[in-house]
């Protein structure tokens, strides 16, 4: 990846109040650099989708400014938006056209000329090519979800938007759809993701941002994240069952399990002063212990997010059908 | 790029083959309607019935009855053409895209008026099957003709923008055009009613549209052609008007 220092996106003081008085952005602050796969990660409502909306023209901002390639999307909505792909949550497709037809139709609608080696060689990419004359509404949830990305990239956007585009979708088509990203990637196109699943961020972002109740919390290379707020368990098995923590132990990061078998120390991502397994080990030794197993895990993107959000203790509605 | 001209173009298309999909439905049922008009009231009553200003009742319904036909299809034309993709959510597309107002209007409306004058034109030559009348001036009537046709489609956009179920969108051209049209003189002269019904119907914009598109037929008829022509302007700038706000403020379209 080619990430050069000037962001694609570039998103400033964006806020966004609703009629209803909703505010569901509030002075959100963004970058987005060249050529990433940025994942977009938050609760529901947290404002993922407002915060597409705005960028791609479909939410008006109450306040601040959104650069796309260095183009004012409201001043110069034009230029910005040529450069501009989004597929929707929602399965929203034309019902009785041909999905030729459909992707042909987006890619004029950007202002692109035809060209059917460019929408043969997208329709390929997404196995559509074999359907291309079937009409959209004989098609299946998953095939409509491949139309739908087919009419994005029709006019060979610069940034994708993908809004949750795995929810719903069959694990063959996830993974196709993977596949696909990495591969747009590879050509320079920057994608930014949201998602639910948590694990699809960890598999392909390159940086995370965490959004909440309309707040940016935290934006970091996943790596970083990963390694920053992550821990590391190493779980000792004992031959013999302890009644407690040995004396070698007391006052370390090590807990016992109630059948006193098990041993676990954990150490944070963060580094700092925490018992090192090498002297663990040793001290075991020297109390005598005998081992039977050892065992170890990293956690993952999904418990780390769990940590941030929950950390701001807001009630969470979960209304997910 | 300051005109995005493939998206005009895009949308064109996209509008003439959904209504080249729906062929029957949009073209085939009025004609075959309005064709039983005329036979009814040109060939069946007309002879019975007595000149109107020196033209036979039976041409004198002709125009009237095609304005009739497409004002009813323009507005429920264009009202569906802009109204399904708000309904099924493929707007999205529209508002992400990089066109304005403009284009947008050029594309739907661009397109329902082609199908509207068509339409207009192939009831005349239908008609003309069954009843005998010249044209005093051709090319005022098709401009007239155009000039409705655009005016009605931008009503039935406006119609597709504002509506918010289908029930809405069946309403308005069945219980205000269709009665406006029939109380607008298409079967009548305004000038024979007493003075104070002539006085109701005067406030009646589509009576001016049928009198004008009468006048361009026959050479006369019970308004002048400029106010006519007046009428047929203030409608398409009225509707433009709201239009343009509504995309402006991103009512009833953007969050």
């Amino acid at each position: 990846m080619a990430a050069s220092s000037d962001p694609v996106l570039s998103i400033r003081g964006l806020s966004k109040t609703y009629a209803t008085g909703q505010r569901a952005l509030e002075n959100v602050d963004l970058e987005i650099r060249r050529g990433e796969i940025f994942a977009l990660l938050g609760p529901n409502g947290a404002g993922k989708t407002t915060l597409i909306g705005a960028v791609c023209g479909l939410v008006q901002p109450t306040a601040g400014t959104i650069l796309v390639d260095g183009h004012d999307a409201v001043r110069d909505f034009r230029a910005a938006r040529a450069r501009i792909g989004l597929v929707p949550q929602e399965l929203a497709t034309d019902m009785f056209e041909t999905v030729h037809a459909t992707v042909s139709f987006s890619r004029g609608l950007f202002g692109k000329r035809r060209d059917r080696a460019l929408v043969e060689r997208i329709l390929r990419g997404l196995s559509l090519w074999e359907k291309r004359d079937a009409v959209i509404s004989s098609l299946s949830g998953g095939m409509k979800r491949r139309v739908l990305i087919a009419k994005a990239l029709a006019h060979e956007p610069v940034v994708l938007f993908l809004d949750e585009p795995t929810a719903g979708v069959d694990v063959e088509l996830r993974r196709d759809m993977w596949a696909m990203v990495r591969r747009l990637r590879e050509e320079g196109v920057t994608i930014i993701l949201t998602t639910h699943y948590i694990e699809e961020a960890e598999e392909m972002a390159d940086r995370v941002g965490i959004i909440d109740r309309g707040t940016i919390v935290l934006v970091e290379e996943k790596t970083d994240l990963m390694r920053r707020y992550g821990q590391t368990r190493l779980s000792i098995g004992l031959a013999e069952p302890l009644d407690t923590l040995p004396a070698e132990l007391v006052g370390e990061d090590v807990a016992l399990s109630q059948d006193g078998l098990t041993l676990t120390l954990v150490q944070s991502g963060a580094g700092g002063a925490g018992l090192e397994p090498a002297e663990l080990f040793r001290r075991l030794g020297a109390a005598g212990l005998a081992i039977s197993s050892v065992a170890t895990s990293r956690s993952s993107l999904e418990d780390i997010f769990v940590d941030l959000v929950s950390h701001r203790e807001h009630p969470r509605h979960e209304v997910r059908s | 790029m300051t005109f995005n001209v493939p998206a005009i173009r895009a949308i064109y298309l996209f509008e003439l083959h959904r209504t080249w999909r729906t062929l029957f439905q949009s073209i085939a049922s009025p004609v075959i309607s309005t064709s039983l008009y005329v036979i009814v009231f040109g060939t069946a009553i007309g002879p019975q019935m007595a000149a109107i200003d020196g033209v036979p009742y039976a041409a004198f319904v002709v125009p009237g009855l095609i304005l009739l036909a497409v004002l009813t299809e323009s507005v429920s034309n264009a009202s569906f053409g802009i109204y399904l993709p708000r309904f099924t959510g493929t707007i999205y597309e529209l508002l992400s895209a990089p066109i304005s107002v403009g284009e947008v209007l050029l594309g739907y409306v661009g397109a329902a008026v082609t199908k509207s004058v068509l339409l207009g034109l192939i009831i005349l030559g239908t008609a003309r099957l069954f009843v005998t009348f010249s044209i005093a001036h051709p090319l005022a009537m098709l401009a007239f003709l155009v000039l409705v046709a655009l005016g009605f489609c931008l009503l039935g956009f406006l119609l597709g923008l504002w509506a918010d179920g289908f029930e809405r969108l069946q309403i308005v051209p069945a219980l205000v055009l269709t009665p406006l049209t029939f109380l607008g003189g298409t079967f009548y002269s305004v000038a024979a009613l007493p003075p104070v019904w002539r006085a109701v119907t005067m406030l009646n914009p589509i009576v001016y549209l049928i009198e004008g598109f009468r006048w361009t037929f026959f050479g006369t008829a019970s308004v002048h052609i400029g106010v006519s022509v007046f009428m047929a302007l203030a409608l398409i700038c009225a509707c433009l008007g709201a239009i343009v706000f509504i995309f402006r403020t991103g009512r009833r379209l953007r969050a």
